[in-house]
């Protein structure tokens, strides 16, 4: 891997950091990025599934986990996670990743993680050959691709440091303030950085100067590198050896801050004796020296780098080494943006014809293009393109339960409130709001306690027992008149389509399971209609790939209710219609078919 | 700093509180008191009956060692071992008294280097304890490179800088488990312990190395520690804690006091008012007086910038001129930055330069990642607006360079602001290198 991230690297980042998380999106933004650089946000306490934020002058949603596993499953190609947990969390959230496998750089940026703890997540993070940033650091970023958090500063400034376009140096520093300062001064006297690395500021970090040296000398857009280090450690050192062993080639400009270190003293020596005859080597005059002495080119003083940096360049140029660099278009992000109040992502009317979940209507509407409602559903409903047999199963279900006669609750109220003048919209939801535990949920509470039975396999006696203790009546079981003997030819039907068709299912199986032990207590205790429903639809969904949790929610959302309100819709309208049709006149009660029973209200 | 120091009698502490889940196999008496005077230990001695029952051994605990060499180790009145809790009483009374004169290190017996003198005001009391030379070991563990080292000698009490050869050191990886540092260990036991001994050595050795590891220790050092059969008398230790750990460690390690070094200086009250700010803070502010009455003052953001200011002063003008080193980063509040300020310009403005110069300031960084610079800024006017008559009294000049979020902002109000208080000012933003600013002022 030469390069430490292209324009298509994703990130996972692990805390909701908005302001951070913004920043690079506006990068991203700037540079026309297709995808934006964060694929998911880890927020282990976030009650919410999404974040907004802007993207130019729009607005994107990017979705959050609560953990890492699940985000990593969502988006499986982001192999990079960036780790803004606290030291005290840094810890297990790296070690999390690293088991989970998947993620080729992890960035940590919490300062002070015990250090047992970073030289244990850096020795695994090296075994399984993931590259590590930090900790303590602001990050990394590769100009024109991809940036890490709040490294750059602002657009503006970004953009003043030619932040914005691979130039031709590689930077790498110990501190993450000092790295915009030198993006900075090398865009003033040179053409800006083609990768650039803060390493971190802690005694322990991941990747270290030659690490990050070594992969910009594979790395063909960077030209020269500029190191900054730090008084302390021996880490200069390792990128001397590499120098003169010829693993690095490319020209390395470097200074060591720190050379005020030598007039001070560092108090009382502790330790055994080993470390201060180092202390000599870990001055910064001493690895300023040796890394001149190795061909390094090192500047007089800091205050001296800006016109090394502009000599090298000037005559890597005048080698034509490096050449002039074209200013890529940008975008521009907009002054003023304004958040977003509501939010749609089922349809979209925008464009020259509306869609469904991105299908133009005319596309799915007649019948040479082959699409039923079933399909519509399947858009609107869960922007997914069902496959045949599952849009004809949800089209079956919604003939199945259109109607069931005028005298249940809801068509009831319906024709009630017709018959008082009311019209079609009002007679019907006065259908509709019957709608609930009592009248239609049957399909839910099938489906969510066969579903709970299933996951946690109960025997069919044990479940019964489970809802005996409930207080519960088994929802989806037991028929008014109908039994095994005598079966509900819908029932029927849908078991048959779904042998045929659906390419397993193991609820319904389990089920019949639990109808064999109920029927044998009572004859008409079977496996009804709306049970029926309930069951083969987590079945569908089982099949179709959804996770559990994911039928779970689609359980606890009410969206088994949904085809039942879809469906008995249609029903309702004609007991409406009906009513309109036949004229009838006001409906009253009869008085002799209510129970008058009236106390004289006590005074308390 | 993550490693820090502490106390022998804080060690031997932390050691004792888990000393059956490392070293089951071995008894240690914990018999050790940590007194400031002559007075406590009496009092300690009601409770703790060994103190006037025993003999005793009394040495200053404050961080330094050779104390031997010293002289500052008391375990002979008339002969060796004869030390009562009288006499130990009188004597750390006696060396508590005046400044004591104390060389770090040793060529023999012959001090080189320089002495520092400061009050020792820490002492541990313990048993004398009988015992043979064979029966004393060496045993120390700390972080070398990316691995831990643990060293071992059959020789106890020595100068390990002067007997690097009898010293066996063993490698670990941080990923290496239990079972290889038991295997390890054993196969490393030093020779010249005696055969009857091995086994009680590499017990002793895994369970130290083990305490080191788990109760995270950066440095870990028994020299030396008796062993007589089943008991462990740990005679001088040295420690270092990662204290980064402290949050996972509290129970672990109980109260921890991490105590100056003998011989620093005394922090000033500016220091210690800083210290506590950020220790308050999500933010960071440091100060370090370096010479009060020097002319250059820096008020710096950021921990690389700082360094960068300081060493080019040191460069172009010379430490003699620098006043002081600190910074303040991580997006300190504008109180936070005001409080700062003012401590600086209260400290620099308390006395005029001997050679009639102006005093400059510079108020530097870099370019900032995600600190408001108008903000930070907001707060350093405030403390001009209360500092400007002393300013001009002292006469000062003040240097800004910096960039970041809202820095132009930022740089206006400065310059706004100090034009209004009648200060000389010179404002900078990224444009204009770093440390230039340390170039104009010099050259003014």
């Amino acid at each position: 891997m030469a390069q430490l991230f292209t324009r298509d690297t994703q990130a996972i980042f692990w805390n909701n950091n908005t302001s951070a998380i913004q920043r690079m999106l506006d990068y991203d933004y700037t540079i026309k990025r297709d995808k934006p650089s964060i694929a998911a946000i880890v927020a282990p306490t976030a009650e919410s599934k999404f974040q907004k934020f802007f993207w130019g002058g729009d607005e994107i949603m990017i979705n959050l986990y609560k953990t890492t596993a699940e985000a990593k499953k969502a988006y499986p190609n982001a192999d990079v996670l960036l780790n803004f947990g606290s030291f005290r969390t840094a810890y297990d959230v790296t070690m999390d990743a690293l088991n989970m496998g998947g993620f080729k750089t992890i960035m940590i940026t919490a300062e002070g993680i015990p250090e047992r703890l970073a030289r244990k997540m850096i020795a695994v993070a090296r075994e399984k050959n993931v590259t590590i940033i930090g900790p303590a650091t602001v990050g990394a970023i590769v100009p024109g691709a991809f940036k890490i958090a709040n490294i750059g500063g602002t657009i503006e400034n970004i953009i003043n440091s030619k932040l914005h376009r691979a130039g031709s140096c590689g930077l790498v520093t110990r501190s993450g303030g000092l790295f915009n300062e030198l993006s900075n001064i090398i865009a003033i006297n040179a053409d800006g950085i083609a990768e650039g690395v803060a390493i971190g500021g802690d005694r322990f970090v991941g990747s270290v100067f030659v690490d990050n040296l070594l992969r910009m000398q594979d790395n063909p857009e960077v030209k020269y590198m500029l190191l900054l280090g730090e008084v302390g450690g021996t880490e200069e050192y390792k990128v001397i050896d590499a120098v003169k062993s010829g693993k690095i080639t490319k020209p390395i400009i470097a200074w060591c801050i720190g050379t005020i270190a030598k007039y001070y003293s560092s108090g009382v020596q502790f330790g055994h004796a080993g470390a201060s005859a180092n202390a000599e080597r870990e001055t910064a005059d001493a690895k300023n020296r040796a890394m001149a002495e190795a061909g390094i080119y090192v500047p007089k003083s800091f205050n001296d780098l800006p016109n090394k940096i502009a000599e090298i360049y000037g005559k890597l140029k005048a080698e034509g080494v490096i050449s002039e660099i074209p200013e890529p278009a940008i975008n521009t992000i907009p002054k003023v943006r304004r958040s977003k109040q509501f939010i749609c992502t089922i349809s979209d009317d925008r464009g020259e014809e509306a869609t469904y979940a991105g299908f133009p209507i005319s596309s799915v509407a007649t019948p040479d293009t082959g699409k039923g409602i079933g399909d519509v559903i399947s858009l609107l409903w869960f922007k997914k393109q069902y496959p045949k047999w599952a849009t004809q199963f949800i089209e079956t279900v919604i003939k199945t339960v259109a109607d069931h006669g005028p005298a249940v609750s809801g068509a009831h109220n319906a024709k009630v409130t017709a018959r008082a003048g009311k019209s079609v919209v009002e007679s019907l939801v006065t259908g509709l709001l019957t709608i609930g535990p009592r009248f239609g949920g049957a399909i839910d509470g099938a489906a969510q306690y066969f579903k709970y039975a299933n996951d946690n396999n109960l025997t069919p006696a044990e479940f019964l027992n489970y809802m005996k203790k409930l207080g519960i009546p088994i929802p989806g079981i037991g028929h008014r008149i109908k039994s095994l003997r005598n079966p509900d030819l819908r029932v029927v039907g849908l078991k048959k389509y779904a042998a045929e068709y659906f390419p397993a299912t193991p609820l319904l199986d389990y089920a019949l399971t639990v109808e064999q032990l109920t029927t044998s207590k009572k004859d008409n205790l079977i496996l009804n209609v709306d049970g029926t429903i309930g069951i083969l639809m987590v079945d569908m969904w089982r099949a179709l790939g959804y996770s559990e949790t994911e039928i779970d929610e689609f359980i606890s959302s009410g969206t088994l209710n949904a085809f039942f309100i879809a469906g008995r819709t249609i029903g309702f309208i004609g007991h409406v219609l009906d009513e309109k049709r036949l004229a009838m006149p006001m409906y009253r009660h009869p008085m002799d078919d209510i129970l008058y029973q009236v106390d004289m209200a006590e005074e308390i | 700093m993550a490693q820090k120091a502490i106390r022998e009698y804080d060690a031997k502490s932390i050691l004792a509180k888990h000393w059956d889940k490392y070293f089951p196999d071995f008894t240690y008496a914990y018999e050790t008191v940590l007194v400031e005077t002559g007075a406590q230990l009496k009092e300690e001695a009601k409770t703790k009956t060994w103190l006037a029952s025993k003999a005793l051994v009394a040495k200053p605990d404050m961080l330094f060692g050779k104390r031997g060499k010293n002289g500052l180790v008391l375990f002979r009145d008339a002969k060796p071992g004869d030390v009562t809790l009288e006499k130990a009483a009188s004597w750390i009374d006696e060396k508590s008294a005046q400044k004591q004169s104390v060389y770090f290190s040793f060529d023999g017996d012959t001090p080189t280097g320089e002495a520092k003198t400061d009050y020792l005001t820490h002492f541990i009391v313990e048993p004398f304890t009988p015992h043979a030379q064979e029966e004393e070991y060496y045993i120390s563990a700390t972080c070398v490179g990316d691995d831990d080292v643990l060293y071992m000698s059959a020789e106890g009490g020595m100068e390990v800088e002067e007997n690097w050869d009898k010293v066996t050191e063993v490698a670990f990886a941080i990923t290496d488990t239990e079972e290889e540092i038991e295997a390890k260990i054993r196969a490393n036991v030093p020779k010249d312990v005696p055969q009857k001994d091995k086994e009680g050595f590499a017990k002793f050795a895994i369970g130290f190395f083990k305490a080191y590891r788990e109760l995270n220790f950066a440095y870990l050092e028994i020299n030396p520690f008796v062993m007589q059969g089943s008991k462990i008398e740990l005679l001088d230790m040295v420690a270092k804690l990662d204290d980064t750990a402290g949050f996972m460690m509290t129970k672990e390690w109980g109260d921890i006091e991490y105590p100056t070094a003998f011989g620093m200086e005394e922090k000033s009250p500016e220091v210690m008012a800083i210290e506590e700010a950020d220790s308050k803070s999500g933010a960071s502010l440091k100060l370090t007086i370096l010479k009060p009455e020097a002319r250059i003052w820096t008020m710096v953001a950021g921990g690389g910038a700082s360094v960068v200011y300081a060493d080019t002063i040191a460069d172009l003008a010379g430490i003699e001129d620098l006043a002081n080193y600190g910074e303040y980063s991580g997006g300190p509040t504008t109180d936070e930055t005001q409080f700062y300020a003012e401590t600086i310009l209260d400290l620099m403005t308390r006395t005029k330069d001997p050679k009639g110069r102006d005093k400059v300031l510079i108020i530097g960084g870099a370019i900032a990642n995600f600190t408001d610079v108008a903000a930070t800024f907001t707060g350093i006017i405030k403390a001009f607006e209360n500092y400007a008559s002393k300013m001009k009294d002292v006469g000062v000049k003040i240097y800004v360079r910096r960039g970041g979020p809202n820095y132009e902002k930022g740089l206006k109000d400065i310059k706004e602001a100090a034009d209004r208080l009648g200060l000389w000012i010179d404002v900078y933003g990224p444009e204009t290198h770093l440390t230039d600013i340390v170039r104009m002022a010099i050259e003014e």
